[in-house]
């Protein structure tokens, strides 16, 4: 368990992790759920992230690539595989699980 | 003012509709489904829902300018392209054109991590993107109901599909939404709660290992709409829908007219002939040369320089060609160059619809001036009585519709006494009937003919006999005997027994001019007798007359009145 920590640590310190958000308008969903991102990468991923909030009111055409349905979703582009997690976010604990962050969490 | 109530009545609009542009479901629905409105298409698999929403889509492409978007939720818009080429709907080129948009909606729940609340915006955005790119104004969602397994959350998922259904509603686009059958509902997740205006239900059947695909309109809010459930087919053209009751019957008529093949069988025809582009139907027990008649109407028409369409369903070609050779019924030629052309296939090889298809192709291909089917009674073996009904009512009704001449040959039961309803009911569709029949005597069967009814013209009511020579087909003339018309051996006793009648007469006036002769012979003997008689007195009195005068001749010097008075004796005595 321990060994395996210490072997994906590197690799993902070395990695600039990309997340992207779509939202539409500033609905309070959409609003929280840029709020509790922000948090978490501070407290996770400081310095190593590249945060994209595209606003599908304004990009309506960006919808249909990442095969966005739900709003708020949080995209992670890089490390792949890719993963989505719809939501505003204030589930803690399952965005940890769903981004795959817990090998820092266990830091 | 009674008058401008009446106006204002008719002027009220109506509920706006949008065609399909599908054969025959406008028909049912009246005008189409409403626009600007949902409509619900739910049915089992492989019953044809997605195809009838991406037929939806191209026809109001290319019929009525409407350009299209479609969401699909199950397939990717190559698989869908792929799938519907074989209908000739170019989807690839639509979309190059900018009429269509395929957006494909892919669901994964194992990507799919739920973190709190979340509403589909992101589903409308797409979606009012995609209309508005292309000024859509029909939608296609296929099948929304694969949402739901990617989204847990019901709750949610509910309320942003009601919220869905509104907002299209208000963009005034016309949707189509297809969803699968469930158990005891109409759609497995329920979706018939939220689309409330127009439910379309398709179904699947298997009867007698047959299949049949029905349609039914279960509701249509503010519109009339035919209630039966349609059987429907998936042609090479697309879906067609087979309304037969909601057809109007409002085709052209032709005064033109067809020679049935016999001159005898015309002359019992008040104009000589059936109606170009009116139906047959002939009718009759086994071996009443019921197929005899059909091939000999179809080698006139060939004659006459038209195109003749036979399906034969029990019968090869070759078989049906060698059979008429042996009446003096010469297909061949025709065969040859093409003018008419034998569809032979067993009935069970195909389903009703299956067989309707054929036979519309078939004669979009030959454009037709005649088509033959010998006969319709074996449709029976591959469908119930109804089906066959309303497939044979759909045919006579596309026949009719292109002007051609039909004729159908129908085995009847020799159990039905008489022997005047068709198995399959359509007597009342057709124009025309004939009727051949054994006519049963001692010992012997004849054959009969008769027309029940020809429609539009005066038709003889004698049953006339008819025999099948190496000649072909001939009509006998009609021998009355003393219990009504008599056919066959009696008929020939009959005709002997009218000749030895005849001979006596004949023999009888002969005798009669002969005497006739001799009285007359006799009575001019008489009367020469009794003139010879006459003028040998006549001669005597002469001869005593002259010599009297010659006695007094020499007493010369007598007077006058003496010679007066002995010519009056004189001629007294030759009076006496």
């Amino acid at each position: 368990m321990n060994t395996d920590v210490a072997n994906t640590a590197p690799t993902m310190e070395e990695e600039t992790w990309e997340l992207r958000l779509y939202v539409a308008g500033q609905t309070t969903k959409s609003v929280t759920a840029l709020a509790n991102l922000r948090k978490y990468c501070e407290e996770y991923l400081k310095g190593r992230y590249q945060l994209e909030v595209i606003d599908l009111l304004e990009h309506p055409q960006l919808a249909a690539g990442d095969q966005i349905l739900a709003i708020p979703t949080l995209v992670r582009k890089v490390p792949v595989p890719i993963r989505k997690i719809i939501g505003d976010l204030s589930n803690q604990e399952r965005v940890l699980v769903g981004l795959d962050i817990r090998a820092i969490d266990a830091k | 003012m009674q008058d401008h109530n009446a106006t204002s009545l008719v002027s009220l609009p109506q509920l706006p509709k949008a065609p399909t542009g599908i054969d025959g479901l406008d028909e049912i629905t009246e005008g189409g489904i409403p626009k600007g409105r949902p409509t619900l298409v739910c049915g089992s698999a492989g019953c044809g829902k997605t195809l009838m929403g991406v037929e939806f889509l191209v026809r109001g492409i290319l019929e009525y300018d409407e350009p299209g978007v479609l969401m699909a939720f199950e397939e990717t818009a190559e698989e869908l392209t792929a799938n519907v080429t074989s209908l000739g709907f170019d989807l690839n080129g639509l979309q190059a054109a900018g009429k269509l948009r395929i957006d494909h909606v892919h669901i994964d729940r194992s990507e799919i991590e739920e973190t709190g609340e979340y509403d589909l915006e992101g589903l409308f955005i797409r979606l009012g993107y995609a209309i508005d790119s292309i000024g859509a104004k029909r939608v296609v969602l296929d099948t929304i109901e694969s949402l739901f397994s990617g989204f847990p959350n019901q709750a949610v998922l509910r309320s942003e599909i009601r919220r869905l259904f509104r907002w299209l509603k208000d963009k005034g686009v016309t949707t189509v939404i297809t969803a699968e059958r469930g158990d005891g509902s109409l759609t497995r997740q329920g979706l018939e709660e939220y689309v409330s205006d127009c439910v379309i239900l398709l179904d699947n059947r298997v009867i007698d290992q047959i299949t049949t695909r029905r349609l039914r309109i279960v509701k249509y809010r503010g519109s009339t709409h035919g209630t039966n459930e349609y059987p429907y087919l998936i042609t090479q053209e697309g879906i067609s829908v087979l309304p037969v009751t909601s057809l109007l019957l409002n085709h052209e008529v032709s005064d033109e007219l067809v020679s049935t093949g016999v001159p005898a069988l015309d002359d019992m025809f008040g104009l000589k002939g059936f109606y170009k582009g009116s139906s047959i139907l002939v009718t009759g027990t086994a071996g009443t040369a019921k197929t005899t008649l059909a091939a000999g109407f179809a080698n006139e028409v060939c004659a006459k320089g038209g195109r003749c369409l036979f399906f034969a369903f029990e019968e090869s070609p070759q078989q049906l060609v060698r059979n008429m050779n042996s009446v003096n019924i010469h297909l061949t030629p025709w065969l040859e160059n093409g003018q008419l052309v034998i569809e032979a296939s067993r009935p069970t090889l195909n389903g009703l619809e299956k067989h309707l298809v054929t036979i519309h192709k078939q004669v979009s291909i030959h454009k037709p001036d005649a088509v033959v089917i010998d006969p319709i009674s074996n449709l029976i073996t591959v469908g119930n009585i109804a089906e066959v009904r309303s497939m044979l009512t759909r045919l006579i009704d596309f026949l009719k519709v292109n002007n051609i001449t039909a004729l159908f040959t129908s085995l009847l039961s020799g159990r039905n006494e008489r022997q005047e309803m068709t198995e399959e009911g359509v007597s009342s569709l057709v124009d025309t009937w004939i009727s051949v029949r054994d006519l049963e005597g001692i010992g012997e069967r004849n054959r009969g003919i008769s027309i029940l009814k020809a429609r539009g013209m005066a038709h003889s009511n004698q049953v006339r006999e008819f025999i099948v020579t190496r000649e072909g087909i001939q009509l006998l003339d009609v021998v009355i005997g003393p219990e009504g018309i008599v056919t066959g051996a009696s008929r020939l006793t009959q005709q002997l027994h009218e000749q030895a009648q005849a001979r006596a007469a004949r023999l009888e006036l002969e005798r009669k001019d002969r005497e006739l002769a001799r009285k007359r012979l006799v009575l001019e003997a008489t009367i020469a007798n009794l003139r010879t008689e006459f003028e040998s007195v006549e001669e005597e009195l002469r001869q005593i007359s002259y010599e009297e005068q010659f006695r007094q001749r020499p007493s010369n010097g007598r007077n006058p009145l003496a010679d007066a008075a002995e010519g009056g004796q004189s001629t007294t005595s030759a009076d006496q």
